[in-house]
């Protein structure tokens, strides 16, 4: 069933009693050409663009729980593209353009919201940094705008500009950025997959992986062996621990990452801000409430919650920004796993053995490179070829020495 | 969490910098003929249990210790500390790894 205003007021005339399931409920088959574990953003994504876009067929979704239980219900929304490195910027901006579309594209509201990223700077040293990966995304084909201190004020007077140890200088702005309501892309890319023939298979754990001769032939699941020919797992935040199935050890890291939700406010925030000095970052979503966040708690953790030492830390960069935010009230908070990569960029690649696919590692930043992700991922598995944007997220690029490390940490995964 | 430090005694975790898996201190021997590949596995790839767990904690806001945590990474219980010497000074009369 197609969504449209018609269709809308047709239902709403003759009662509401024509909609049906958004996405079938199927029994699994004995065989697929392709098996996707892992029913997240990514992994609905993947089988969405490999059924429509790449013409494949026979596809399933593996999901231990259900679809959009994971990291994309738990992220805080952002969407940008505002990375500096070669090996990164070109893909973020792929799939920004593909946020852009994404609506029309899939058939369902997801909310696309490009209402700006504002990323603000407190030195001259900052500034300049913020000059040059501003740079680096035009020439990638993004946008950015650098504000100064006025520019900032006539966007968000309320912020602490006169902060006496970091006062704000100037801010570097993406206004392609923005937020997507993060529920209605799985679920959009659900239905779209489904409507395509993609078998979505919940309750569905992967338990094992038959491997003979170096060769993934199928998985061992909670509902019977499946077989396939192309096995793709997708899984970020539990990378490790689905991997180990197939013995293979992973340069990543599983990290708790904690996101707050403040009560309900008017509308006070127009866009997305982030503080220079610290980690915080700061929207208002469509029903009121501040989503904010800020790092990682640092220790390995697949506990989905954190500690209060983050919380602290986090409302301290708050306060510093807009002090203003201390008269809100906090309604919740919860934490997500992270597959916290080595050098803190993602991996899209085949593995060592024949037929399993890999994708994870996606750090804190997974949601926004939701759509490109998949349709890479897609390309992969349907041609064997990487796409041209994602060639550089291989497995094996700490060996040969081509790490993509956007922050310049080296081999310490909490800290990138 | 709260660290049980074996000199002295319950401290907050905040006071303490995380460094990672224990199998950090299994530096491999640089005169290997594969040295590159140990090296890059001890350098980037990890185990990331679901459960018990080794690592190595700093105390940097204390006494500067580097200590030997035993922590479940499912529920953040954890059930062993003991100073990262004292487990390196066995290992080294036992003459295995840590």
């Amino acid at each position: 069933m197609r969504y449209s205003a018609l269709r809308v007021l047709k239902e709403g005339l003759t009662g509401n009693k024509g909609w049906k399931p958004a996405w079938r409920d199927p029994e699994p088959q004995k065989n697929y050409d392709f098996i996707i574990v892992g029913g997240g953003g990514h992994g609905l994504a993947t089988a969405y663009y490999l059924a429509k876009t790449f013409g494949q067929s026979k596809i399933a979704v593996l999901e231990k729980g259900w679809i959009g239980g994971g990291n994309v219900g738990r992220n805080t929304t952002i969407i940008r593209s505002n990375y500096m490195l070669p090996e990164n910027q070109p893909f973020y901006e792929f799939s920004m353009q593909l946020w852009e579309g994404l609506e029309q594209e899939f058939n369902y509201n997801a909310m696309v919201s490009q209402r700006g990223i504002l990323n603000l700077f407190h030195s001259d040293n900052q500034r300049d940094a913020f000059i040059r990966r501003g740079n680096a995304m035009i020439m990638s084909g993004a946008d950015a705008v650098l504000l100064d201190q006025d520019g900032v004020r006539g966007m968000y007077p309320f912020l602490d500009f006169d902060n006496a140890r970091f006062p704000i200088k100037g801010g570097l702005v993406q206004p392609r950025g923005g937020t997507v309501r993060h529920d209605a892309v799985a679920w959009g890319y659900a239905r779209g997959a489904d409507r395509n023939g993609v078998d979505i298979l919940q309750n569905c754990e992967v338990t094992g992986f038959q491997i003979s001769d170096g060769v993934c032939t199928g998985v061992e699941t909670s509902r019977g062996p499946i077989g396939a020919k192309k096995v793709a797992v997708c899984v970020a935040g539990s990378s490790s621990r689905v991997m180990a199935k197939a013995d293979m050890r992973l340069p990543i890291e599983s990290h708790v990452l904690q996101a707050f939700v403040s009560e309900g406010l008017k509308p006070v925030l127009s866009g997305v801000v982030t503080f220079g000095a610290g980690h915080f970052y700061v929207s208002q979503s469509d029903k009121g409430g501040l989503v904010f966040g800020g790092d990682i708690d640092g220790y390995n953790s697949y506990a989905q919650r954190g500690n209060l030492p983050v919380v602290e830390d986090v409302c301290e960069g708050g306060m510093a920004l807009m002090p203003m935010i201390g008269r809100a009230r906090l309604l919740r908070m919860w934490g997500g796993i992270m597959d916290m990569s080595l050098d803190g960029s993602p991996f899209i690649d085949k593995t060592h053995i024949g037929g399993l696919y890999f994708n994870g590692g996606w750090c804190y930043g997974g949601f926004k490179a939701t759509p490109a992700s998949g349709y890479c991922y897609a390309h992969l598995l349907a041609t064997g070829e990487p796409h041209e944007v994602a060639t550089s997220f291989r497995l094996d690029r700490f060996l040969n020495g081509h790490m993509i490390d956007e922050k310049g940490q080296g081999a310490q995964a909490n800290l990138h | 969490m709260i660290i049980d430090h074996p000199l002295l005694g319950p401290r907050d975790a905040a006071e303490f910098v995380y460094l990672g898996d224990t199998a950090l201190l299994n530096r491999p021997d640089w005169q290997a003929d594969d040295a590159q590949r140990q090296f890059h596995d001890y350098l980037y790839m990890r185990e990331n249990p679901a459960g018990e767990m080794r690592e190595l904690w700093y105390h940097e806001r204390g006494d500067r210790s580097w200590l030997v945590i035993t922590r479940n990474t499912l529920t953040h219980e954890i059930t062993k500390v003991e100073l990262a010497r004292d487990v390196v000074r066995a290992a080294q009369k036992g003459r295995t790894t840590v």
